[in-house]
């Protein structure tokens, strides 16, 4: 069966741990690996499995006679800004996993198939990777006026990308909690915790009912939609069943619904307490398989 | 026997020590965060007139606080923080903000509400995500304070590594916070001092006490022997957990010792039982919950939410606090408490 092929820019962690998902994958080939230190683990691992790799950057990859078809864009925000509007010019579709947001938020279980045709594919935070589901599942049942999401990662696993920049975090999760969760308004909050062993990813979603809302209805379509993301998530799981509450003062006067979710990574290259990193690039994996669908026309 | 040096390092030319109070945002936990204006002009018009130079208000949470994860607010505490500082006559306005849950736009607008200092809270071992956090407080020109959180977890050597990161980010003093209530004496000491080591002339060091086994003024007063300049209570302790290091406690204690607070004992005293006890929904107790917390070392401002939790799934407020401790939850993780509830009322099938 004929695959699409991809590149893979950037060879830091999330970079490998997405080599070796895409390369589970039936429906893409990934070919180039791209970094710019020489001595990157993940350039060296990219060739021993037969990839193209170049510590030479972008500017190597435009240059190569044959141009991917889609390209995974594993950088940093200031580096993919910089980068996008070359892939553009060259014809070549990106998922960005940086948080740059210049595409629109996609989440596989929630808003793929409308956004396939954009240039590039923005996936959000890997908070609002875990979280939007299943906000989107109870705004697809009943109004929610107010979302709010904590999620809770290991120390080990945030990077120094996260921790220069905590607020972008904080307020691209929120933002997509809105524009692709469908609630009027969303907030984002994160914990890093460092106790050993490193505690798997864990995600709590808050979200505001109607006080006559049908409770059933609201947690059949949240279990539903966890069973979804699952499937490309193989280690997410919910905890408990949702928490249904009456209103009170310290809730601000509103019904809500708590759903509580542990991710599990596949121990892909990251170990399996990194969920947050392993829900970025499944989702990133998840997406170019769906775009690659479409390419090859099946 | 020679007395020891009480103060190891005046914090200025008139004070010995310069106290922080905290009842209007440490004492939001035990609020359950519902202050209202009034609460914050009364509180803030007998501190002030007591002669506390700095008094903190915002939610017990930091900027953002209010939430479903922590309580909702009663009244925002932007309009808090403005009261507070259109009452306070001599008394400077801080605020608290957790990085993670706070942005740099509430800095902002805090700045905007008037206040004049900005606090910023991590965990102990977790301050470099509070870097872009100091730089634009002191950009704007705010005083700057660093919170390590949870202080007991670690030892002194990286709470100075921690300590430093936040110095070199524009920390102006670096507070070991004993959040859970945990330490004692030496314990305090050897923190403080190995922060007063690391960062000699360039930053002030605090502390931070919570009274869960009821070493609120002793700590402090170690703290002192250690270097630091600067020390945080609430009047009436009205804070999380067993509540902060009462501050009309420490400063009669200050006062026999001869640390000079600038805050008028008999003043602070009154303030105590006339103004703040009244706002208090209930006295902060070192209780059964309160010590489990001190002992176990978890967060104060989880007392609440347990006590509600026990309530709401009929389960030992006692044992919730326990396995938070051996979960090492760190501050923030309030909604891990209502996880570890469902865990309880699982097992018991």
């Amino acid at each position: 069966m004929p695959k699409v092929s991809a590149a893979i820019v950037g060879s830091g962690n999330i970079g490998t741990d997405l080599l070796y998902k895409l390369q589970r994958s039936d429906l893409i080939e990934p070919r180039w690996m791209i970094g710019v230190d020489p001595d990157s683990e993940g350039l060296k691992r990219a060739k021993d499995l037969g990839l193209e790799a170049s510590h030479e950057g972008v500017d190597w990859l435009l240059a190569q006679p044959e141009k991917p078809d889609l390209l995974f864009e594993a950088t940093s925000a200031y580096v993919y800004r910089a980068n996008a509007p070359r892939y553009k010019e060259a014809g070549i579709k990106a998922i960005d996993l940086t948080p740059a947001a210049l595409g629109p938020y996609v989440v596989p279980a929630a808003n793929m198939d409308a956004n396939l045709e954009a240039d590039d594919i923005n996936l959000v935070t890997c908070g609002g990777q875990a979280t939007i589901p299943i906000v989107h599942a109870i705004t697809s049942v009943v109004t929610v006026k107010y979302a709010e999401i904590v999620a809770s990662v290991s120390s080990k696993s945030a990077g120094p990308g996260t921790r220069d920049n905590i607020d972008e975090f904080t307020r691209t999760t929120s933002k997509g909690i809105e524009v692709v969760g469908g609630a009027e308004r969303g907030k984002a909050i994160i914990i890093l915790n460092p106790a050993e062993p490193p505690p798997l990813m864990r995600n709590t979603v808050f979200c505001s009912i109607p006080e006559d809302a049908d409770r059933d209805a609201i947690a059949a379509s949240i279990t539903k939609r966890v069973d979804e993301v699952a499937q490309y998530v193989p280690g997410y799981r919910m905890r408990g069943a949702p928490q249904f509450d009456d209103p009170s003062d310290v809730m601000g006067g509103m019904a809500r619904v708590a759903v509580f979710l542990e991710v599990e990574g596949a121990g892909d290259f990251f170990p399996p307490y990194a969920g947050n990193l392993d829900i970025m690039t499944a989702a990133a994996a998840r997406v170019g398989d769906a775009l690659a669908a479409v390419r090859l026309g099946a | 026997m020679a007395v020891p040096a009480t103060v190891l390092k005046p914090y200025s030319d008139t004070l010995d020590l310069r106290v922080t109070d905290s009842s209007l945002r440490d004492g939001s936990h035990a609020k359950r965060h519902q202050f209202t204006l009034e609460h914050v002009v009364d509180i803030v018009t007998a501190l002030d007139d007591a002669g506390v130079p700095v008094i903190e208000v915002t939610h017990g949470d930091g900027l953002g606080g209010s939430s479903f994860n922590y309580g909702f607010s009663h009244t925002p505490e932007l309009d808090l923080i403005r009261a507070a500082v259109k009452t306070a006559k001599r008394a400077k306005i801080a605020f608290l903000m957790l990085p993670g849950l706070g942005t740099k736009d509430d800095i902002r607008a805090a700045q905007d509400a008037g206040g004049q200092i900005c606090r910023i809270a991590t965990h102990c071992t977790e301050a470099d995500v509070s870097r872009q956090h100091f730089g634009l407080a002191r950009e704007l020109g705010l005083e700057t304070v660093g919170f390590l959180m949870m202080s007991h977890s670690t030892t002194p050597e990286e709470l100075a590594r921690q300590g430093r990161i936040m110095v070199d980010a524009g920390c102006q003093c670096v507070y070991v916070v004993d959040s859970a209530g945990a330490l004692i004496m030496e314990q305090t000491y050897d923190r403080v001092a190995a922060l007063v080591a690391e960062l000699g002339d360039e930053a002030q060091v605090g502390f931070h006490g919570h009274e869960n086994l009821g070493m609120g003024i002793a700590n402090s007063v170690y703290a002192a022997r250690a270097g630091a300049q600067q020390i945080d209570g609430s009047t009436r302790r009205f804070g999380a957990g067993a509540g902060n290091t009462p501050v009309e406690g420490f400063v009669a204690v200050c006062s026999k010792l001869g640390v000079t607070t600038g805050i008028d004992v008999r003043k602070i005293i009154d303030a105590a039982e006339d103004v703040v006890r009244p706002v208090m929904d209930d006295e902060c107790l070192l209780d059964r919950l309160s010590l489990t917390m001190g002992y176990a070392g978890v967060y104060s401002s989880f007392l609440k939410h347990a006590d509600r939790l026990s309530k709401r799934y009929d389960v030992s407020g006692a044992e919730l606090l326990i396995r938070a401790g051996e979960r090492k939850l760190v501050g923030g993780q309030e909604d891990q408490l209502i996880d570890i509830a469902l865990e309880i009322v699982a097992e018991r099938g």
